[in-house]
């Protein structure tokens, strides 16, 4: 398939008064056309940093793209200005974030917040644009849209703010979208609803998503690659297949290990022990040797290239490496594993 | 919405009548008499003028008497200028007093703005450390200050605009002026706070997603979101100055209200300090149901739900 979005070697750092953070650190990815690629990792491993630098959305100052390319669809964003990039935004690339309850404007009505975009970008008159409004908020599944576009966030419960907000990212039919953890704000059945209404949508339009998230129940519904973050850089990537069945890298042992389960309630709870290492001053070797049981010498001396699983997978993880012990990722983990293909062979069916 | 505004205004004649009350009573607990000054009259003389103005009463039937005569819009008659009424003197003085406030609140509010945006849009930068310097200069400096160096440089010096008295609207200009420092100051140091505040939120980056330009992402989603807590303080401080400021009216020789206040107090003028006081706290009671009014204008979740 061809590739929508083409990441090589991104950089991403913020300039603070104890010095550089590098909040991002030398990323590769690339998404294809109609593809949902999940982007996973713990608070703090830059996954939101490397998808808001893809639009130019990180505060500057401080933060900047240090080095890096973002092909989009061949067009290099990095090199971009703030104008060039007014085009783009909303326009090719838009997102969805978090929290509804501020991401909406509180004193602008509804309508208007997404007519905005359809005016700017697409030329539209007024009433072109709130017949598309209309069209739009029936797409998320807000009933009575003609009144409902006339009024304000705060009349909207927190699910239906978040329909808004997809909405709003919709409304010039994106090439690209990014969800920036667009169920971590709700509650569990409205999340499952948001879900559904984002694959709905994938489905309809067909653009590509980045999904961010920390919540790997999440990647297995809605994902078909997965790209596992840490400390500012990619330490695995695959399907989902291989990610959940057949993942190579500790930390990934580590974030599936602590997904609760509900038919796993006499299992102890995994906990990766330690917290990450500051971006102030990235340690030497693989960033996450120190929280690694497994980690060997090499892994404070030098950092572990990608290597490949298969065509789709490829980890950065030391233990791949010819010379490196075998090793098995821990009972718990397998266990998990073993779960996650029971259930979602048997409850998911079919994922999109 | 109409019922509100019935209920504030019923509140605020009931606001009113406590005020007019308590000045009242405060005021008699003033030594002296409006006649305290005036040595010259005879023991006997002055019993008959006390007498005329009906200040030998007893307290409870003077106030009685002042209420009565207060509900039926009469504020009396001044003791300095005997014979002519508090309504009258008020009146006369009130207009170069609120002309000058007026003006002086529009040219502070929309400069100060201007400058607290400037300094959000660009912060940390060369233009927000020049304006938050020139905030702290108009704030820290008292305005006779600024009134002085003005009279001297562009009344004395270019001779460009009169220097004082009251006699047109070129007048105006330098006390104006002089009077618009301090909500400058005030509405640029608001506004640079709420701004950036305003900037800082999830919804700007929404915006911004958008592809909204820079100025559509300041003045049509940050603006209206930074002005709550900007009118809250300069509602207030506008009827302050157009209720008259002492030291300005004085160095521009302007015949404004707060010169006749200042006057009426060491006179012992009751009536004028009276109606002085009760033209100033209804000025500020109604100054204050504006702004209520204007918060639901400009946010729509303080909006009123009968309104809908």
């Amino acid at each position: 398939m061809e590739k929508l979005l083409d990441v090589k070697n991104l950089h991403v750092s913020f300039d603070t008064y104890g010095g550089e953070v590098k909040a991002v650190r030398g990323v590769n990815f690339d998404v294809k056309k109609g593809e949902t690629l999940a982007i996973v990792g713990e608070s703090g491993s830059g996954k939101s940093v490397t998808t808001k630098a893809l639009m130019h959305l990180i505060p500057k100052p401080p933060g900047r793209i240090k080095e890096g390319e973002i092909l989009f669809e061949g067009r290099d964003l990095a090199k971009m200005n703030e104008k060039q990039m007014q085009k783009i935004r909303g326009k090719e690339i838009s997102m969805i974030f978090q929290d509804p309850m501020t991401s909406l404007n509180p004193t602008m009505k509804v309508g208007n917040q997404i007519m905005e975009g359809l005016i700017k970008h697409q030329k539209m008159s007024k009433p072109q644009a709130r017949k598309r409004v209309m069209e739009l908020l029936e797409l998320v599944g807000i009933p009575d849209a003609e009144n409902r576009m006339k009024q304000y966030p705060h009349q909207f419960s927190g699910g239906m703010r978040q329909r808004v907000v997809v909405a709003i990212a919709l409304a010039c039919n994106p090439k690209l979208l990014i969800a920036d953890e667009p169920t971590t704000a709700l509650d569990v059945t409205i999340q499952a609803q948001i879900l559904e209404l984002m694959k709905d949508i994938q489905k309809k339009t067909d653009s590509a998503t980045i999904f961010i998230t920390h919540d790997l129940g999440v990647v297995a519904n809605v994902a078909d690659r997965v790209a596992v973050m840490y400390a500012g850089k990619i330490v695995e990537v695959g399907t989902v297949d291989d990610i959940f069945y057949n993942p190579q890298h500790p930390y990934t042992w580590g974030l599936l290990g602590s997904m609760p389960s509900l038919d796993s309630a006499d299992e102890e709870l995994f906990a990766i022990p330690g917290t990450p290492p500051d971006l102030m001053h990235p340690p030497k070797g693989d960033a996450f040797a120190a929280r690694n049981k497994y980690a060997m010498k090499i892994d404070f001396e030098q950092e572990p290239p990608m290597f490949k699983v298969s065509d789709s997978h490829y980890a950065a993880t030391w233990l791949l490496h010819e010379h490196a012990p075998k090793i098995e990722p821990p009972a718990a983990v397998k266990k998990r594993m073993e779960g996650m293909a029971n259930s979602s062979s048997s409850s998911e069916g079919e994922r999109v | 919405m109409t019922r509100y505004i019935i209920q504030r205004l019923i509140y605020m004649v009931i606001t009113m009548f406590l005020i007019a009350t308590l000045t009242f009573f405060l005021m008699k607990f003033l030594p002296g008499t409006p006649l305290s000054a005036a040595d010259k009259l005879s023991d006997e003389q002055q019993a008959v003028v006390l007498e005329k103005y009906g200040l030998n009463d007893p307290v409870p039937v003077q106030y009685f008497n002042y209420m009565v005569n207060l509900a039926q819009g009469d504020l009396g008659i001044s003791f300095q200028f005997d014979n002519r009424e508090v309504t009258t003197i008020i009146m006369e003085r009130i207009g170069p007093s609120v002309q000058l406030g007026f003006q002086a609140m529009i040219i502070g509010t929309i400069i100060g703005m201007l400058l607290g945006l400037v300094s959000a849009i660009y912060h940390n930068g060369i233009m927000d450390y020049t304006s938050t310097f020139l905030a702290v200069l108009g704030q820290s400096i008292p305005s006779f200050v600024f009134a002085g160096l003005l009279q001297f440089y562009i009344g004395v010096k270019f001779g460009w605009l009169p220097v004082a008295l009251w006699e047109g609207w070129e007048y105006t200009i330098l006390p104006t002026i002089s009077l618009a420092i301090f909500p400058i100051a005030i509405a640029a140091r608001f506004m640079r706070t709420e701004m950036l505040e305003v900037m800082g939120s999830d919804y700007i980056v929404t915006a911004r997603a958008k592809g909204v330009n820079k100025v559509g992402v300041v003045f049509k989603h940050g603006l209206r979101n930074a002005l709550i807590p900007l009118i809250t303080v300069l509602g207030p401080l506008a009827v302050g100055l157009m209720t008259g400021t002492l030291v300005i009216e004085n160095i521009f020789a302007v015949p404004g209200i707060g010169e006749q206040f200042v006057k009426a107090i060491n006179m012992n003028d009751f009536p004028i300090i009276m109606g002085t006081t009760l033209l100033i706290a209804f000025l500020f009671i109604f100054i204050i149901l504006v702004i209520d009014l204007l918060y639901g204008v400009i946010d729509p979740r303080i909006r009123l739900a009968e309104g809908e």
